[in-house]
């Protein structure tokens, strides 16, 4: 099992990432964007950072770089791609995810531990959890408030591509307690959460991230 | 060069006094150019030339201890210290007071900037960052200017770099209304082979200038907004413009551009790319080339029409004083230029070929073919020397002879109850999160201590466990009261906190935060401090391994509180056995351990409760801080503590408060004697612990053979903070005391 790990100009969580597909029992093969190539991945990993400084709109030039030509495609053909915090917000600039990430309600940078509800354990990166299982996971985001309009939201909600809700006290805004969404086929999820943080209570608050990576096995 | 001999130069403008530029005229032998008097300039302001401070810093390398652990002492960009395994560790703290006081969010990002840098020339990965913040009255219109920008600008400045920020200090005083305090610390790892220098070695070899292009930023920054006092209309402009001029010269920072200059630097070390190294920080193209050059073979020649600038109305003396942030000077063989340049390319990194190294022993630079500087570098890198006059002040003995035994104290439990809540609700000991939750402690993944624990830890091998310790403190309420004592109840402090997570103390940086050096008073205050330093380290074995001087903390002729920042750096061997100063473990023995007396000197409770600053500060006892540090290294190496946490601030009474939040627990204690002097006596070498059941009889063994005094005061459990016959308090209600402040204060 290999799971690509996308570095851009200014991704910082990539060999956080990497550690967490290594501890999960899966081999990180590290992708460099200005690559046209996935080599061959069965899974790709969009890190947290700042791509490109996100001095515009956050993961908004990343989404043109060139690896992201073979992964939008690959993507749409079922590939499981996720993305944590930044790599969140270049999916949904991408549009592979609905919505948009913005700004946090509180104008401020939040880093704090947090209890999610897993809503969706049918998708390719939550298939290790349990529908309505809690896990505690940080957030460190500026722009983590997930808003997308109405109509979007029922819908998603209707399909179940609501995967993660934070389950105590909305930390930035985010519309419906949102902190992570699936496509349709489930196969691309995007939370602004950060489960690579939490795969060793030694340097987190738990290991319930490890779920996340070792999910994707299950189903490829 | 210029033939202009008649028109005066603007010497004083420039913030040099005569005599420094008769001096600069002799060293020539004739008058310099506009561009040299500019290099100058800022070559010997106070903030790159240490010329008030440098007699005095001399004492701290005769004291250094003899260290095996020193790869690289004061003088390079950071020191360099082996902690095994191959691995060596470098680390440093650094002022950003005045420019972050002017213009909070960017003079505090740049703080982080330039800090990252030096670490990153010593030829190491920066690994994590902390900031010791000091601002005026909490409720002052003017701290909820400053505060929240600083925050700000450290939270998207390291946030973006990438670099867990595992801790640091946030203090209140009115003495720092105008001149906050904002101290930056960064650390690095590297393998022994990596160490960098900082030269420019080899005639013939090629001087690069790369990251961001050079702009207007901060010229006349180094020399005059580092040098001049605040609100003194008498004070060195910038030229022109006088006081509105200070404004624009703050520099902006680029954390994505550090970024990638960082793993660019890292990729060009790893690749032997590179001869030596120096990042550009106060003084910019002016210090890198003069520094690489003195410290080298001794020439250079510098094309200053090569250098890429972002607004081409430049000239020579502006490129020479720009502080532009994210720049970096390599020397490097030209056979490698090529392959540098490659490199460089991939991270989307700028880079220019400006010049090269010479045997002629000048430095040299052209302006369009024209001769602009022609000077030895070691005439402007060394810089003048003063022996300022200095003098204890005359109010000293007044201040001493205030004693804080005379106030009145607490008469019973419910009187005590209520000064511990005063005192953790006072925002200088209230609960941080308002400011920690802004930085990230997480990126990088090897964080296993940050705030609120007593220091910082951070994993440096995934497969040993080995790891670094990191603590920084300050008291400017004790080093006024006796600047000597004062700095090493400091030093004490960072030591005991590194101690307290069960890592070993090796190493000490220092920034040292004062006045005006124009005031024997302040000069005196720093000369002792600087001596209680030299004397403390060497007590405690520890050597400095490098620091930073910030003069001018003042505004008219009130000065700051003589506030040296201290930073220790241990090692832990294994951090799986690190150990928190959270209460979790119910049924844990609790162990007050050293000598308390009724020292409230400088107290917090004094501070708090009175606005009492007087009589003198508690004790300093250096070989009762290595044997506690020594103690708790093993308990912890054993296994035995389930918590610990040192004494400090509002002693005993506020550290139980803060392991019972930390960890969730309460504690029922009784206290020995008098529980007023037991809960806010602030006696140096103490910590309490909570000894993991079962434990109790091998921790009892080990103190006694560590030669640590130690009595058992209770037991952790329950919900509440009970001490027996005095109070007792739910932790719902402390929390809510705790947490509210810093929200309430600043939104």
């Amino acid at each position: 099992m290999r799971i690509g790990v996308i570095t851009f100009p200014g991704s910082l969580d990539d060999r956080d990432a990497a550690r967490a597909v290594r501890l999960a029992g899966a081999e990180p093969v590290a992708l460099w964007h200005a690559d046209k190539d996935l080599r061959g991945v069965d899974a790709v990993i969009l890190p947290g950072g700042f791509s490109y400084g996100d001095y515009l709109r956050c993961g908004a030039i990343a989404r043109f770089a060139p690896v992201l030509s073979e992964l939008i495609p690959a993507a749409r053909s079922g590939l499981p791609v996720l993305g944590i915090c930044n790599g969140f917000q270049i999916l949904c600039e991408a549009h592979l995810l609905p919505g948009a990430l913005t700004r946090n309600a509180g104008l401020r940078f939040v880093t704090r531990d947090l209890r999610l509800r897993v809503e969706n354990a049918a998708t390719a990166w939550t298939r290790a959890f349990s529908g309505g299982q809690e896990i505690v996971v940080p957030l460190k985001s500026g722009e983590g408030c997930y808003a997308a309009d109405p109509g979007t939201l029922a819908s998603l909600e209707a399909a179940g591509q609501v995967v993660i809700r934070y389950a105590g006290a909305n930390p930035n805004g985010s519309a419906g307690d949102v902190a992570g969404v699936c496509n349709a086929a489930g196969n691309v999820v995007g939370l602004m959460p950060h489960p690579e943080h939490a795969v060793d209570p030694l340097t987190g608050p738990s290991a319930d991230g490890l779920g996340f990576f070792t999910s994707v096995f299950a189903g490829v | 060069m210029t033939a202009d001999t008649v028109r005066p130069q603007p010497y004083a403008e420039l913030g040099l006094t005569a005599a420094e530029y008769e001096k600069i005229v002799a060293t020539l032998g004739r008058r310099p150019t506009d561009a040299e008097l500019a290099l100058y300039s800022v070559m010997w302001s106070e903030h790159c030339s240490y010329k008030s401070s440098k007699v005095h810093l001399r004492e701290l390398a005769p004291a250094e201890p003899a260290s095996a652990a020193l790869l690289a002492g004061i003088g390079h960009n950071a020191g360099v210290v082996d902690i095994g395994q191959g691995y060596a560790v470098t680390f440093k703290i650094e002022s950003h007071n005045h420019p972050s006081y002017v213009e909070p969010h960017q003079g505090a990002a740049t703080g982080v900037g330039g800090i990252v840098r030096d670490i990153l020339a010593m030829g190491a990965r920066p690994v994590a960052v902390m900031d010791a913040l000091r601002f005026g009255p909490a409720a002052a219109p003017d701290t909820g200017r400053v505060l929240p920008g600083v925050v700000s600008g450290i939270s998207a400045y390291g946030n973006c770099l990438g670099l867990p920020n595992i801790g640091g200090e946030l203090d209140f005083d009115a003495c720092y209304a105008g001149n906050p305090l904002v101290n930056a610390l960064c650390v690095g790892v590297m393998r022994h082979g990596d160490l960098q220098v900082a030269a420019a070695h080899g005639p013939g070899n090629q001087v690069i200038l790369f990251g961001s292009t050079t702009g207007p930023d901060g010229v006349g920054g180094a020399s005059v907004l580092a040098s001049a006092a605040f609100g003194g209309s008498a004070a060195a402009g910038s030229g022109a413009a006088g006081e509105g001029a200070k404004r624009p010269s703050v520099q902006v920072g680029d954390p994505f551009m550090e970024k990638l200059l960082v793993e660019c630097c890292l990729e060009l070390f790893a690749s032997g790319l590179v001869v030596g190294i120096q990042d550009l920080g106060a003084a910019g193209v002016a210090c890198a080339t003069t520094e690489l050059a003195a410290a080298g073979t001794g020439g250079m020649r510098v094309r200053l029409d090569a250098v890429p600038l972002r607004d081409s109305s430049l000239g020579p003396p502006e490129i020479l004083m720009s502080e532009s942030q994210e720049r970096m000077m390599a020397v490097v063989e030209p056979a490698k230029v090529a392959r540098f340049l490659q490199v460089c390319a991939k991270w989307d990194v700028r880079a220019a070929v400006i010049g090269e190294v010479t045997g002629t022993g000048r430095l040299v630079m052209t302006w369009h073919g024209e001769v602009v500087v022609d000077i030895p570098p070691g005439s402007a890198a060394d810089g003048p020397v003063y022996h300022r006059p200095l003098a204890r002040p005359a109010a000293q003995d007044a201040l001493v002879a205030s004693a804080a035994s005379g106030l009145p104290r607490p008469a019973d439990g419910a009187a005590l109850r209520a000064d511990l809540l005063a005192l953790i609700g006072s925002p200088g000991l209230a609960d941080k999160s308002w400011v920690t939750d802004q930085y990230d402690r997480y990126v990088r993944g090897d964080t296993v201590l940050a705030m609120p624990e007593d220091g910082g830890l951070v994993r440096v091998d995934e497969v040993t466990g080995l790891g670094i310790a990191l603590a920084t403190d300050g008291n400017g309420r004790y080093c006024r009261l006796d600047p000597y004592l004062g700095t090493q109840l400091v030093l004490s402090e960072a030591y005991r906190n590194v101690a307290a997570t069960g890592a070993r103390p090796l190493a000490v940086t220092n920034c040292l935060n004062f006045g005006s050096p124009e005031d024997p008073a302040v000069m005196w205050q720093f000369a002792e401090a600087v001596r209680g330093l030299a004397d403390g380290c060497a007590a405690l074995g520890v050597p400095v391994t490098g620091g930073n001087v910030s003069f001018y903390n003042q505004t008219g002729t009130v000065a700051v509180h003589p506030t040296p920042v201290i930073g220790v750096l241990g090692v832990h061997n294994d951090v799986r056995l690190r150990v928190s100063i959270g209460f979790d473990a119910p049924g844990a023995e609790l162990v007050l351990l050293g000598r308390t007396g009724a020292e409230f000197g400088g107290s917090a409770w004094a501070h708090v409760v009175h606005g009492h600053l007087g009589g003198r500060p508690p004790a300093p006892d250096l070989a009762a801080e290595q044997q506690l540090a020594g103690l708790l290294a093993m308990a912890a190496g054993a296994g035995l503590l389930a918590a610990a946490h040192d004494l400090s601030d509002g002693g005993l009474a506020v550290a139980l408060a803060e392991s019972c939040l930390r960890g969730g627990t309460g504690c029922r204690v009784r206290l020995p004697g008098d529980p007023f002097t037991a809960l806010f006596s602030e006696s140096a070498a103490r910590a309490v612990v909570a000894v993991r059941p079962g434990a109790t009889a091998d921790f009892a063994a080990l103190r006694e053979a560590c030669g640590v005094p130690g009595q058992t005061i209770g037991l952790a459990g329950g919900e509440a903070l009970v001490v027996e016959d005095c109070f007792a308090i739910p932790l719902d209600e402390l929390a809510a005391v705790h947490t509210a402040v810093l929200p309430a204060l600043f939104g």
